[in-house]
């Protein structure tokens, strides 16, 4: 059985960045597969990658990660100035969300315009979720 | 934010003072992108010697390798850089994995252990680089999440990147497909083991270092 843990930011937002990454591997080493409401910082990603690497056992083989960006358009200079400012204030800002799942159940998370599909170890199942549009 | 204006200013105080010898020059990417032939290649075109031992089992690379003072020349131009060969960054590695290899359990968890290591050392060197060639293995889907936490991170520290579609010699392989996933970046097509595009490797090189 798959179990979706779905974890709103703000549960995440007060955290320091090693909290974040902690609360979220505790999730993904219960045998969850987390989705987060919002995405990481660049750095939080990378020191996500590398604290999975320290705590890889015989039990925890790591993760499998995708993070998407919510599709906006850019106008021009400007808007992508604002867009850059506004993302450095507030990370958070441009939306997305990441999916964050135990390499012991997840093979493969592909990522499409339409379609997220996760692929499990063991099994050829693709399940297909429709990727929902944030306002 | 805070961290990243900390970074910045470090780096600036850090190129202030930096003699042009002291240039470190990364290679990253993921597993089996052919990282360590292509240093083999830079190393034995320059040096004459090897850097590491290559294998089609991934994470063969699993300590930071340096070659110092690696001079490359153009015509009248020349470079000199610290070549840094780092183990390919993962999100997951599994014993069973090398066991599956042909390993025995003691080496395949020998194995493991040290890649784990190994990628946890090339994240912590990132912070050293002064520039760095991504190798992609131009065979394979490019949006892979570590590709893109890999270059995101490099963009976020302001570090320059040349990204390197490896395997051009192969069927499967495609470099607009590189190309097309990151538009920003200076793309080049190489096969370090069938020595394609060498040439203009170097010619990057000298671009992105100068």
């Amino acid at each position: 059985m798959l179990t979706l843990h779905f974890v709103p930011y703000d549960e995440i937002r007060g955290l320091s960045s090693s909290s974040r990454i902690q609360k979220l591997l505790t999730h993904v080493k219960e045998n969850k597969i987390v989705i987060l409401d919002g995405k990481l910082r660049k750095e939080e990603e990378v020191e996500l990658i590398r604290t999975t690497m320290e705590e890889i056992d015989d039990k925890f083989t790591g993760i499998e990660l995708q993070v998407w960006d919510a599709q906006h358009k850019e106008t021009g200079f400007f808007d992508s100035l604002k867009m850059r400012i506004a993302s450095m204030l507030v990370p958070d800002i441009q939306g997305g969300f990441t999916i964050i799942g135990p390499a012991a159940i997840i093979k493969e998370i592909k990522k499409d315009p339409s379609k997220i599909q996760l692929i499990t170890q063991g099994s050829s199942l693709t399940r297909v979720r429709k990727k929902t549009k944030r306002k | 934010m805070e961290n990243i204006f900390q970074k910045w200013i470090n780096r600036l105080l850090k190129n202030l003072f930096k003699k042009k010898q002291d240039i470190k020059l990364g290679l990253y990417g993921p597993p089996n992108a052919g990282k360590t032939t292509l240093a083999n290649h830079i190393s034995m075109d320059w040096i004459g010697e090897e850097m590491g031992s290559v294998s089609n089992v991934p994470h063969e690379t699993r300590e930071i390798q340096i070659k110092e003072q690696v001079t490359i020349k153009s015509g009248k131009r020349e470079l000199t850089f610290n070549l840094v060969d780092t183990p390919g960054i993962a999100t997951r590695i599994d014993y069973e994995d090398f066991l599956k290899a042909g390993m025995s359990k003691k080496e395949s968890k020998k194995r493991a252990k040290e890649a784990t290591k190994g990628v946890v050392d090339a994240i912590k060197w990132l912070d050293d680089m002064d520039a760095v060639v991504v190798v992609l293995d131009a065979t394979k889907d490019p949006f892979s999440q570590v590709n893109i936490t890999i270059i995101g991170n490099l963009q976020a520290r302001d570090v320059p990147v040349l990204i390197v579609a490896n395997k051009i010699d192969l069927k499967k392989s495609s470099l607009k497909r590189v190309s097309d996933a990151f538009p920003q970046y200076n793309v080049i097509g190489i096969s370090a083991k069938e020595d394609i595009n060498i040439d203009k490797f170097y010619e990057e090189l000298f671009n992105l270092l100068e």
